[in-house]
């Protein structure tokens, strides 16, 4: 494959074979090493083959390999001739971030972390096979699914600023119920209100640096200031609406009369009636997992006013943003000087939008979006915010954490004799876990720099540092 | 050697074998709930039959893999043991005796999303068969 670098942060991978755009990769010369190691490069070509993609097939800078699509990659499609993939999206739809912050400044709590983490641990349900504390009937499961954050607010888990400040104000209108499966509702019935397990987390934090003085003010941001992020998704619900359509697309994938490179890759006309059908699904999906993040973080509020024994005029607690990281989006564009409806789909990719964009809450408008990257448990997680650049580059896209450098299973050989919470304590954060590997798989040098992928797209201009979040406790599934 | 593990970055691969195509997919129901969890803590209470379908060999262990997982996922069900009836390039029945989740009794090892397609083998090798299966987790 031929690789040409295009300046200190992109590379292109040349348009060969049967490559319908070329492929273009964010990275730093001492990234690409690792990434030369894996398929990634090859899964790149593999997007950019698929009917009516526009202009390039994108690699973030925390990009690793995945199934089909891989993890950090972005491809957008003609609305009108392209395609809509499940493998595109991933299995967890809509998996994201929320941000809040509180106006509680570190003295407030260091002396009270142990009983933050114990109630935070033991009021979130997290870990394989955790049930909510809010059992649905049918019908108001359905609910969920058609209103995503505001089935929550309405259920007073909440407040009208959470909705204004979520992307797509929590809720993607093209939910439709009726093309959800019974096994996919079954399987979301009970799940509301958890966590999850593996890399989904939630965690109390200190805001460390601020890099943007007016970005920062603007998103109510301070250093010193303590913020509460979570990790999290659509659950079970949302895996089992992407295996469902991997299912039938794969069986009906001769219809679209292109040889698949992979079977992980099967897709369908965005306008088929197949194609529609799972977009009405995966929407429902993502709007599952909004009514989650906003449960979720409306609980940890409480557990922590409660462990704190402090009012909400004390806590003040307020959601800064809530972004989505595994999802395809219907979104205008401009592509060779026109604007064009296209389908951008980002697995492990976060939207960057800029200042001045419709879709910014009125609020944030003229300073752009805020984009919310997580990093691994034991070092720090950034905000960033939205820029034009993105818009012309990345179909206004950019990355969504610090991406796996190690397999879980590598992980576990590494750690073995390694107290990975005792470690994390000395550097100051508390960490409570369920799963019996967890830890181990999800150890700090599992994952790539996050500082450095960050640097990438700061460096890039595809969306700018305004803050970094160091951790104080955390809790994972 | 009934199966092993390689690795893959963000998820986890399996290698399963088995002498004949029956043999291979009793060990690849062994295999998945041997991740799940332990297998030595599980009784036969109950059985059910199901039945798959698939295109080749392939889509039919991805389809009889994400049938069982969804035993486990969808249903609480734990599987330990498989008894295939009949099996063909694009058709199979079995028998599986299963358990129902019980926290107080069974461990769970881990959590596993889905099987994928990515990369999916399923060859005829001098001892029987070997098929290749990525597990997202």
């Amino acid at each position: 494959m031929e690789i040409t670098q295009i300046d200190n942060y992109l590379w292109e991978l040349a348009k060969t074979g049967n490559m319908n755009v070329p492929g273009y990769i964010y990275t730093t010369d001492a990234m690409l090493e690792d990434i030369k190691k894996e398929e990634t490069f090859k899964q790149v070509a593999n997007v950019a083959a698929l009917p009516g993609i526009l202009k390039g097939s994108y690699a973030m800078p925390d990009i690793h390999w995945g199934y089909g699509f891989p993890i950090g990659g972005v491809a957008a499609f003609d609305w009108e001739t392209g395609i809509i993939s499940p493998g595109g999206v991933g299995y967890d739809i809509n998996c994201g971030v929320r941000l809040a912050a509180t106006s509680l400044t570190e003295k407030d709590i260091k002396h009270h972390l142990e009983s933050i983490a114990n109630a935070l641990y033991n009021n979130i349900p997290s870990g394989v096979g955790s049930k909510g504390s809010i059992k649905l009937s049918d019908k108001e499961e359905k609910e969920v699914l058609r209103d995503g954050s505001k089935w929550a607010v309405k259920q007073g888990l909440g407040s009208n600023l959470d909705i204004l400040h979520t992307e797509d104000h929590g809720c993607m209108e093209a939910a439709d119920p009726d093309f959800v499966s019974d096994k996919a509702l079954e399987r979301g019935r009970k799940q509301l209100g958890t966590l999850g397990s593996g890399n989904h987390f939630l965690e109390i934090g200190r805001v460390d640096k601020i890099y943007s003085k007016d970005a920062a003010n603007v998103f109510g941001l301070f250093e010193g200031q303590i913020t509460i992020m979570l990790h999290s998704g659509s659950r079970g619900l949302g895996y089992q609406v992407c295996d469902d359509f991997l299912l039938i697309m794969s069986r009906e994938s001769q219809k679209l009369g292109i040889k698949l490179p992979d079977r992980q890759l099967v897709c369908a006309m965005i306008h088929s009636e197949l194609g529609m059908k799972y977009f009405k699904a995966m929407a429902c999906a993502a709007n599952y997992a909004w009514a989650n993040r906003q449960i979720l973080m409306h609980n940890a509020g409480e557990i922590l006013m409660q462990a704190l024994r402090i009012s909400p005029r004390d806590l003040q607690m307020r959601l800064v943003y809530d972004v989505c990281h595994n999802i395809a989006k219907k979104e205008q564009h401009v592509v060779d000087g026109e604007k064009k409806w296209v389908c951008v789909h980002r697995k492990g990719a976060t939207r960057a939008f800029p200042p001045g964009h419709i879709s910014v809450p009125e609020k944030y408008r003229a300073i752009g979006q805020p984009i919310l990257i997580p990093g691994d448990m034991g070092t720090e997680s950034y905000v960033l915010v939205g820029t034009e650049k993105a818009m012309e580059l990345t179909f206004g896209s950019t990355c969504h954490g610090a991406g796996r450098v190690m397999s879980r299973n590598q992980a576990l050989k590494e750690s073995k004799g390694r107290s990975i919470a005792r470690e994390l304590e000395d550097k100051g954060i508390l960490v409570r876990w369920t799963g019996k590997s967890t830890l181990a798989e999800e150890m700090p040098e599992a994952y790539k720099d996050v500082s450095k992928v960050v640097d990438v797209v700061d460096g890039a201009g595809i969306s700018k540092k305004v803050a970094k979040i160091k951790p104080m406790v955390v809790v994972k599934g | 050697m009934t199966y092993r593990l390689f690795d893959h970055t963000a998820d986890f691969g399996m290698e399963i074998f088995g002498k004949d195509l029956k043999d291979l997919f009793c060990n690849a129901q062994y295999a998945l709930f041997d991740q799940i969890t332990e297998l030595a803590s599980i009784k036969n209470e109950n059985k059910k039959e199901i039945k798959v379908i698939g295109a080749d060999l392939p889509d039919l262990m991805i389809n009889w893999l994400r049938e069982l997982l969804y035993l486990w996922n969808g249903k609480e069900l734990l599987v330990n043991k498989t008894e295939v009836i009949y099996i063909k390039d694009n058709e199979m029945l079995a028998v599986v005796y299963y358990v129902s989740y019980d926290p107080d009794q069974h461990l769970i090892k881990k959590e596993i999303k889905a099987v994928t397609y990515h990369q999916i083998e399923v060859l005829k090798i001098s001892s029987g068969y070997r098929a290749r299966v990525i597990f997202d987790l």
